[in-house]
């Protein structure tokens, strides 16, 4: 025998997926957003993307040196997480918070976690926490050549608690649905555009990158939340008052919970929340059952910090509140397998 | 509705066109024979022959070691040269009797049987015992023992696993195509034993012509039927080919007669009905040789105890310099670092790459995207298992229902980050199971 064989572990043949695979396609996802935040908000937007994509792609690299580990932005993850944060600003943003944000996503979230998978809270989304609250005004101005008002979202919390009459909803102009759903609006770089983010998540969707079990429990919690118990919905205190008066008709009372909960689905970042950052792996549970309690954990979490809360948005808090969970989460929904039966408690 | 299948798997590049059509041929052994005495699950066979002794052709050489375990028989003539440790397939060194072949080929005499339905129960079982029958899907498992539950009035439906589920294997497809006639004899020998049971042959649809021809086969036998499958690895599993073919679910810890059911591959059944009717030990079966490393890929009919070479011989050789060989299917064979290893009563393919497909995947961390959960025909969380195995967590392993692993490697298939998945989980089955015999010994 001159020569052995080379011998390893079965099986000897891998599907072609790989990491990088996902993680471009994740990438591909994001660009008609990406174009659309440009074209929105101007050229700004587009540095910013590029200054945060860099500062997260160096900020692995340098890490990688400093620990003296094998470089990994080879996998994509870094440009990924670099593209979230930046579309999650908004476009008056200082440059130098924005690659600030991207060392704190990649260096204290990831990496010093043990990098891609190990980290417990979605990077993108605590550098993003991390810039409102060192930079509250900053990340909350969205004053900008083409859109001098509130958010569409600002409004629905500035008028937060105020019943209208339903016929004629003068005071809620934020009502333009359709254009609610283009996007063409204030709000941060990616989250204004509901058409481009839902072509994204046709594509993580189509070529089986994420499922629907999270973006869906969670939007459908949230809308199921906000139609019964939202400001305008149809089970609060003030509105069953006015309908036994007879102040509104049950028709135009279900129209008005209908529209404010397709608003509240349109405007914000929820759309962006649902589809591209709960879904996160590394920070979503892996069990089929778990996704979905997750989704409702950010649902039911979203619902409160918009309805209650002060701030006009609570996307980001609610997902990075529910990437905690998921330990507990994977716990309790651990997956009984194949033909195990249930074990019955014996009666004594 | 669809076709019958199971919940997960993946579908690997099927690679079967290689040999799909190349008719099975016989191969003569021409050099020296091995035979491991353990070919099977269970007790190892004992030697019933000495060094220097003169064999035949079809006779015994071993005595089963146990009730598990079987019977082996020399497959050429020639005088015993020595009983000594040899490396198999999976790696280990066995206890082998060596045969020095004189090919001359002379043989016992067999005794056939006339009329196989005169034969009671217990006269079929004993003839599949004293055959060394084994389940030569690849386990190995004693088929006597099979064909002797506890109540036999309960087993509802006799599987045959024609669902041939690895890639580039087509051994069982040529039975099917050149020898269904033994195949559903076999089953009827079988199917005699129990009297309430149905023969089901299930097989998967990227074998149009296999199930054709079964179909018109069992069309006026009313206790068989051809039960069509989805193409999906591994549909070929007991448990997912019993929950494919009944829609009933077992456990690792279940026997399929738990369920009603026995499975039995091909070939076995084939061997069941050469031993019961013509009185024939095992001492031969199909193996398929591909991959494209080999110049004719193919189906042999070979005699065990041969080694890989000869296969290989016969097979046209080598046309590039394989780097890997596999014995079994790319899914679940096992690689092996020498041809020259003897051929056993499971072994039902070598394959030949030249290229080592996995040699340059380098794992990187797991993202948690659990494509092997999808992917996972025992429905675990595989990733999580194999983090457990590797941080020597048993309990929490126990608990994520590791043990229900049925190593089909599915899991190690898909993950995009290339990471060993199905090796930590197999290795920290071994290890649980170890504990709890230690445990249990105690």
């Amino acid at each position: 025998m001159s020569e052995l064989f080379h011998v390893s572990s079965a099986p000897h043949v891998r599907a072609k997926t790989s990491t990088q695979n996902v993680m471009l396609w994740v990438i591909i996802a994001m660009i008609p957003t990406a174009v659309f935040g440009i074209w929105n908000f101007g050229f700004r937007a587009l540095l910013l993307i590029v200054a945060t994509v860099l500062s997260c792609v160096v900020s692995e690299t340098v890490f990688n040196l400093i620990v003296k580990k094998k470089n990994t932005i080879g996998d994509l993850s870094a440009v990924v997480t670099g593209m979230i944060l930046a579309l999650n600003m908004p476009v008056t943003l200082p440059v130098w918070m924005a690659v600030l944000g991207g060392v704190f996503s990649i260096v204290v979230v990831k990496m010093l976690f043990g990098g891609l998978g190990q980290n417990f809270m979605n990077p993108a989304l605590a550098g993003r926490c991390f810039l409102l609250l060192s930079f509250t005004s900053e990340m909350n101005n969205f004053v900008t050549d083409a859109y001098s008002g509130a958010t569409p979202l600002a409004q629905l919390s500035a008028q937060k608690g105020i019943l209208f009459t339903y016929a004629t909803d003068a005071k809620l102009d934020v009502t333009d649905i359709p254009n609610l759903f283009i996007g063409a609006h204030g709000g941060t770089i990616g989250e204004t555009s509901a058409l481009c983010l839902l072509i994204g998540a046709a594509i993580l969707v189509a070529t089986k990158v994420i499922s629907v079990r999270i973006p869906f429990a969670y939007l459908g919690t949230f809308s199921v939340l906000m139609l019964f118990f939202g400001t305008r919905g149809v089970a609060t205190g003030e509105v069953a008052e006015k309908l036994a008066s007879g102040a509104i008709t049950f028709d135009a009372l279900l129209t008005g919970a209908l529209t404010f909960v397709l608003v509240h689905l349109l405007s914000g970042g929820i759309m962006f929340g649902a589809f591209f950052m709960a879904t996160d792996y590394a920070t979503s549970p892996i069990t089929k059952k778990g996704q979905i309690l997750f989704g409702i954990c950010c649902g039911v979490l979203t619902f409160l910090f918009r309805n209650i809360g002060a701030a006009p948005e609570g996307v980001s808090y609610a997902i990075i509140l529910s990437n905690l969970l998921v330990p507990l989460i994977e716990k309790i929904t651990v997956p009984r397998a194949f033909g195990v039966v249930k074990v019955k408690k014996e009666g004594k | 509705m669809g076709l019958k299948t199971f919940i997960g798997g993946v579908h690997p590049f099927e690679g079967k066109e290689l040999a799909e059509n190349a008719p099975i041929k016989e191969i003569l052994p021409k050099g020296q024979m091995v035979y491991p005495l353990s070919q099977h699950i269970g007790a190892p066979a004992t030697p019933i022959v000495a060094v220097g002794d003169a064999v035949k052709k079809g006779q015994k050489i071993a005595e089963a070691g146990g009730f598990v375990s079987a019977p082996i028989y020399a497959s050429v003539s020639g005088t015993v040269k020595a009983i000594e440790p040899r490396r198999v397939a999976v790696g280990d060194k066995v206890n082998s009797i060596v045969i020095d072949n004189d090919g001359l080929f002379e043989e016992v005499e067999y005794t056939a049987v006339a009329d196989v339905t005169a034969l009671t129960k217990e006269e079929i079982i004993n003839k599949v015992k004293e055959a060394g029958i084994v389940g030569m899907g690849g386990a190995g498992f004693p088929t006597h023992v099979k064909l002797s539950p506890k109540e036999p009035e309960k087993i509802e439906y006799i599987i045959a696993n024609c669902a041939e589920c690895e890639p580039y294997l087509t051994a069982d497809y040529r039975r099917m195509i050149e020898n269904p006639e033994e195949l559903v004899a076999g089953m009827k020998i079988i199917l005699q034993l129990f009297d309430n049971a149905k023969g089901l042959f299930g097989i998967e649809n990227n074998k149009p012509e296999a199930i054709a021809k079964m179909k018109e086969l069992v069309k006026d036998e009313p206790r068989m039927e051809v039960v069509e499958l989805k193409t999906k690895y591994p549909q070929g599993g007991e448990r997912q080919l019993i929950f494919a073919c009944t829609g009933r679910a077992i456990n690792s810890k279940m026997l399929p007669a738990d369920a009603g059911c026995i499975v039995d591959n091909v070939e076995t059944i084939i061997a069941v009905n050469d031993a019961v009717k013509n009185g024939r030990p095992l001492m031969k079966r199909v193996a398929t040789i591909s991959g494209d490393a080999i110049t004719n890929p193919g189906n042999f009919l070979y005699s065990m105890g041969m080694s890989y070479t000869e296969l290989i011989e016969a097979a046209g050789g080598f046309k590039d310099q394989p780097e890997k060989l596999i014995s079994g299917g790319p899914m679940m064979g096992f690689a092996i670092f020498s041809e020259d290893i003897p051929m056993t009563k499971t072994t039902s393919s070598l394959l030949c790459f030249s290229k080592d497909e996995v040699a340059k995947y380098e794992p990187i961390n797991c993202m948690n995207c659990g494509r092997c959960v999808d992917a996972c025909p025992e429905m675990l969380i595989p990733s999580r298992l194999a983090q457990f195995g590797t941080n020597g967590l048993m309990e929490d392993f126990e608990k994520w229902h590791g043990l229900e692993c049925i190593e089909c490697g599915s899991c190690t298939y898909v993950c995009p980050s290339r990471r060993h998945v199905a090796q930590s989980i197999k290795t920290m089955k071994k290890q649980v199971l170890a504990e709890k015999r230690k445990q249990s010994a105690k």
